[in-house]
């Protein structure tokens, strides 16, 4: 009995830092390439597109990091974590390579 | 999510008050700055006229500068701030800034960094570099964003709770008064995190410029003309400043905040005037450049972008700079609602855990160490405060290094605080130093009036309003602190009768 709740306390902690973890650097690193992507993508002038995005940025922050803490299953929150960053970086890299910058 | 709320608030709580403390504090700025440097007179004067006078008085002390600029903080600023670079033939110790009165002469008032000093402080810190300051600053305000977010999604009773206020019930009282103070301010306090954080955003997010910037210096030269002295050309009278001056101010149809001039006495000599901080919304200024030597206007630059203005308006909305005095009011009473709701969120995590200790005598170290940080953070930064402005007073006016005497003194006191709360046991330390700070803020109008000969009777006779309100503000905070001081003491004596029969039971 005591070994068992001793063995959920640790798997409740694994948990809270598993998602403090992707609820800070992570979703830094997230936010940071969405925030290129977004800077890319906006129209107007390209000082414009920048401090839009950069506007922007902590609003994106702050929903990824309540996510964070409300989905059900850590594995697949990193899953997707990793993944929408995989993508927002490939595109930002091919944005950048076709279109340049100043 | 509630232990995220609790903890979260906890370890960035005692940070997050003095941020709101200090920053509340900047609402009223150029006041503070004013009273701290009581030399200057506080008369109005047109703006066109100020900064023709000051352009007047840098010519003769400078003749040889590249380069002048003069700002005007806005219509509450109690002077201009001058800044030039010397010519090449100045000696290296020569000055390079002066700061003036509004009708152009140079102030020779004490030396300070005043109301200034606690606006920096509530994002760039002391005593640590800048850089990581506005990074841990920054942190604090990401974790309250989403607090604050959280707090909203997960909290079932909002209306309720809106409504409700239970005074003089314990715990429950503290947790009425963190609902209240949190709920009814929230859009506010909303608003706030969120400007702040979009006020330093290209530090914590450099990467939207990068996006479209290798060279970042180029971003800045789009977004933020600032236009180097060009090549001379050859000498040739300025001409006068007080119309160009004049005619942006026509312009834009408000006040003009700062000046800049290039190559002065040059053919090739450029004048730049910005619009005043305080005559819109927007914390981005709008600015005409004028040819020097004929005075015609060559060009504008107007941020008038998208992204540009909802910035500058974000911005703007965080500063207040553009609040009249009844806004400004509003804004100084909502930060300290801020400050209230911080506060009683950090007692509330005592409170709460007191009646579940072992022995509430002697409580384990954690619950010692929030308690005696708790009460070294509340009471202990307004206590600093006072100090600050008392240091104001009290120093020698001509102590060499004064301005970072008054500012030592503050963090002095701030320590000293710190240490009477480990010292002592906490609810008397909790009753002491309330009671030290009443006495600090009350003695300031005192020892402000026996230093400078500038009474509170003698002011509000005057139409001296910056001083006696001042003043009053002082009084306040007393009458605020003696509020709490009462409220302690008469706590702490309903526990010891409460808990004297069991003292008498146990044997001695």
């Amino acid at each position: 009995m005591a070994k068992a709740a001793g063995k959920s306390v640790r798997a409740n902690r694994r948990d809270v830092a598993l998602r403090t973890v992707a609820a800070v650097p992570l979703n830094y690193a997230l936010t940071a390439l969405a925030t290129i992507f977004v800077a890319r993508i906006l129209p107007g002038s390209p000082a414009q597109a920048s401090i839009g995005a950069t506007t922007l940025c902590f609003a994106i922050f702050a929903v990824v990091a309540m996510l964070c803490f409300t989905v059900q299953s850590v594995g697949k929150l990193w899953l997707t974590m990793i993944g929408a960053g995989l993508a927002f970086a490939l595109a930002d890299w091919l944005l950048v390579l076709t279109g340049g910058r100043l | 999510m509630a232990w995220l709320h609790t903890w979260v608030g906890l370890v960035l709580g005692w940070l997050l008050y003095a941020i709101f403390v200090t920053g509340t504090s900047a609402y009223y700025q150029e006041e503070i700055t004013q009273w701290m440097t009581p030399e200057i007179g506080s008369a109005a004067v047109a703006s066109d006229k100020s900064f023709a006078a000051a352009a007047d008085w840098v010519q003769h002390k400078a003749p040889d500068a590249q380069e002048w600029s003069i700002f005007l903080a806005g219509k509450r600023a109690p002077g201009l701030q001058l800044y030039w670079t010397n010519g090449p033939d100045a000696p290296a110790d020569a000055p390079t800034e002066a700061r003036l009165d509004r009708q152009g002469r140079e102030v020779k008032a004490r030396e300070t960094q005043g109301g200034y000093f606690l606006y920096r402080f509530h994002y760039d810190l002391h005593y640590i570099n800048w850089y990581w300051a506005r990074w841990l600053v920054g942190i604090a305000a990401m974790a309250m964003l989403v607090a604050i977010l959280s707090g909203i999604i997960t909290h079932k009773k909002i209306i309720t709770d809106y409504f409700m206020l239970r005074l003089g019930k314990g715990q429950r009282s503290w947790l009425d008064v963190h609902n209240a103070s949190s709920v009814l301010f929230l859009p506010f306090v909303l608003m706030m995190t969120y400007t702040g954080l979009v006020s330093l955003a290209t530090h914590y997010m450099p990467w939207g410029i990068a996006a479209n910037y290798a060279d970042t210096e180029k971003f800045y030269a789009a977004a933020f003309p600032y236009p180097s002295p060009p090549e001379k050309t050859g000498a040739a009278k300025l001409a006068p400043i007080g119309p160009m001056v004049a005619a942006a101010e026509r312009n834009w149809g408000m006040a003009a905040g700062g000046v800049r001039v290039l190559n002065p006495g040059d053919r090739s000599a450029q004048v730049i005037v910005s619009s005043g901080v305080d005559g819109n919304m927007s914390a981005r200024p709008r600015s005409l450049t004028f040819d020097g030597a004929t005075g015609r206007l060559v060009s504008a630059h107007d941020p008038s972008g998208a992204a540009t203005a909802t910035e500058g308006v974000m911005i703007g909305l965080h500063a207040g700079r553009y609040a009249q005095p009844i806004l400004r009011g509003l804004y100084f009473l909502s930060g300290i609602a801020g400050c209230v709701m911080i506060a009683s969120g950090l007692i509330l995590w005592t409170v709460k855990r007191r009646p579940r200790l072992a022995d509430p005598d002697k409580p384990h170290f954690g619950f010692q160490l929030v308690e005696k940080l708790n009460i070294g953070a509340i009471v202990g930064l307004p206590l600093g405060i006072a100090i600050y402005f008392l240091a104001n007073r009290l120093l020698p006016v001509g102590l060499a290094g004064r301005g970072d005497w008054e500012i030592d003194s503050l963090f002095l006191a701030w320590l000293a605080a710190f240490i009477w709360a480990a010292v002592r046991p906490s609810p008397r330390a909790w009753a002491e130093t309330t009671a030290v700070t009443v006495l600090l803020f009350a003695a300031v109008p005192i020892v402000s009036a026996l230093t400078t000969g500038r009474n509170l009777f003698h002011s509000i006779a005057a139409g001296e309003w910056i001083f006696a309100g001042f003043d009053l503000a002082m009084l306040a905070l007393a009458a605020g602190f003696w509020t709490a001081h009462r409220r302690i003491v008469r706590r702490a004596r309903g526990a010891a009768e409460g808990r004297r029969p069991q003292r008498n039971t146990a044997p001695a």
